[in-house]
């Protein structure tokens, strides 16, 4: 943090801002690692915790924005300051869509489970999971400590993510054409990955709103995409 | 080109003709200096009040100094029409040149010099005349007009720049001491350009009024400056990111930082300017 303001309650206002957005980015991490366990372990009883959980970061990014609302109204911030209360409002969102993300695929587990889940495949969706709650992980630790460094680096590893959501998705595929069977099954791991997928770009989103409100700039030149899913079919698989 | 020598005196009559022909010509200018400050110094005494400030003030642009009470912001704003010459203790160094011509030069006349560098104050301070002598005073001792309708005209076309002329057409002959305080600040906008001067110098122009007036000048200001070099002086740093399209920050005697205002205030690149501009130091 820089210097103190003349006015000690506006730090107090922006501190708050960061505690609620830190407190966010806590439970958005702990959910999505829960629905992933419990889709892998069919476990009913932590996919309805997660359900139940999502009300928590709806209201706190309710908060966020009232709050952020009221400091740009009072104190008329500027340069950093406005970057500061600018970027609790984003990440807020984007927090708040991961949180949904993992609500949905919590609740997918049912219709999963009653389905004869393809095992291998469930471990695919694990090992994609790792990869975006890293991703999701390490972008927190670049809002509290500030560091363009490690936001950069979250933002070219999305590639990684891209790559391996398109290998599940033909995988997946695959499955189907097997036996119809598994269709039902499947269809629901599709959504899962590619909520898995989403939650690594919001990840993404938070990395490029942490470069910005460090630096004023914004992080340039497009960044890497693998996601080759659109143009991937049944007969070229 | 501007000439402020006493032998201009004679010609100072085709000062309105001559200004629309260069404001003909540099219309679709932009980012062109119209004064250049080169390392002026102020002393005070012994007292430096500015050191070593160089800095373009670019033509038809609203230009705003900020920085905290008593870092030379207002000493300098008075140095672009010599307003500075009337204090017995007061020094120059360096040059100050409007359109390449030093005005601190032998042989320049101030009267002359601040018939084209018009300046607002901080209180708005009409003349205990009439609203009409009010505006009609600067025509008439410059000798810019030749008869009563010529007189009356530029009272109402200075009046209608100011957006004042709705509000006081009926009542010209009422003193301008008993209008509003913000209608005051706009008949003293409107007589400084009654001369049509070339620039307008403006020291916290608002501070004294409510924030409807308030609106109702930096409304004035963005219309202004279609025509004239605004400079500014303000302690309000939302008016400067308001009005202004470059914006200088001063800190005891120094230049920090000056740029295009969008970028002093969203990301300024002096640790001084950040902290002074969101609120860390006095």
């Amino acid at each position: 943090m820089s210097d103190p303001h003349i006015v000690s309650s506006f730090d107090d206002e922006l501190k708050y801002l960061i505690r609620r957005v830190s407190e966010m980015g806590g439970i958005a991490e702990r959910m999505g690692g829960d629905a992933i366990a419990a889709l892998v372990n069919s476990d009913a009883g932590m996919a309805q915790r997660v359900i139940s959980e999502d009300i928590v970061l709806d209201e706190a990014e309710r908060d966020i924005n009232e709050r952020s609302i009221l400091v740009i109204a009072k104190r008329q911030p500027m340069a950093h300051d406005l970057r500061e209360i600018m970027g609790s409002i984003r990440i807020a969102a984007d927090l708040e869509r991961v949180g949904d993300l993992a609500k949905n695929i919590a609740k997918r587990v049912v219709a999963v489970e009653g389905s004869g889940q393809p095992k291998k495949l469930v471990r695919g969706l694990e090992h994609l999971a790792e990869l975006a709650l890293t991703q999701l992980k390490e972008v927190l630790d670049a809002y509290s400590t500030r560091s363009t460094a490690m936001a950069s680096s979250v933002r070219q590893r999305d590639e990684e993510i891209d790559a391996m959501y398109t290998s599940l998705f033909r995988e997946l595929l695959t499955y189907m054409m097997e036996d119809p069977r598994n269709i039902s099954a499947c269809t629901h791991l599709l959504f899962c990955a590619k909520n898995i997928e989403r939650i690594g770009d919001h990840a993404t989103n938070i990395a490029e709103t942490v470069y910005y409100m460090a630096t004023g700039a914004q992080l340039l030149g497009e960044r890497p995409k693998v996601d080759e899913t659109p143009s991937v079919t049944a007969a070229g698989k | 080109m501007a000439n402020f020598h006493t032998d201009a005196l004679a010609n100072s009559g085709n000062g309105t003709a001559h200004a629309k022909q260069e404001g003909a010509k540099s219309a679709n200018t932009r980012g062109v200096a119209k004064i250049k400050a080169e390392s002026v110094n102020v002393f005070y005494g012994e007292n430096q009040a500015i050191k070593n400030v160089s800095v373009d003030i670019d033509e038809r642009q609203v230009t705003a100094f900020i920085g905290p009470s008593g870092c030379g912001k207002s000493t300098f704003l008075r140095c672009i029409n010599r307003m500075n010459d009337v204090i017995e203790s007061c020094r120059i160094e360096g040059r100050i040149l409007i359109d390449d011509n030093d005005i601190y030069a032998k042989g320049v006349d101030p009267v002359i010099l601040r018939s084209h560098i018009g300046m607002v104050f901080q209180k708005p301070n009409p003349f205990p005349k009439s609203i009409y002598e009010n505006v009609a005073y600067g025509p008439k001792i410059h000798g810019r007009t030749r008869n009563k309708s010529e007189l009356d005209s530029v009272v109402e076309q200075s009046l209608r720049r100011a957006g004042l002329w709705d509000e006081v057409k009926d009542r010209l002959a009422q003193p301008g001491t008993g209008l509003s305080g913000g209608q005051q600040q706009r008949l003293c906008i409107a007589r400084a350009i009654a001369v049509d001067p070339e620039v307008i110098l403006m020291d916290e122009p608002c501070s004294a009024l409510d924030p409807i007036a308030t609106a109702r000048v930096e409304e004035l200001i963005d219309e202004l400056r279609q025509n004239f070099t605004i400079v500014i002086v303000t302690h309000s740093m939302q008016q400067a990111a308001r009005v202004s399209q470059k914006t200088a920050f001063f800190h005891l005697g120094h230049l920090v930082e000056e740029g295009p205002t969008d970028r002093i205030f969203t990301n300024p690149e002096d640790k001084r300017t950040q902290d002074y501009i969101t609120g860390r130091f006095g």
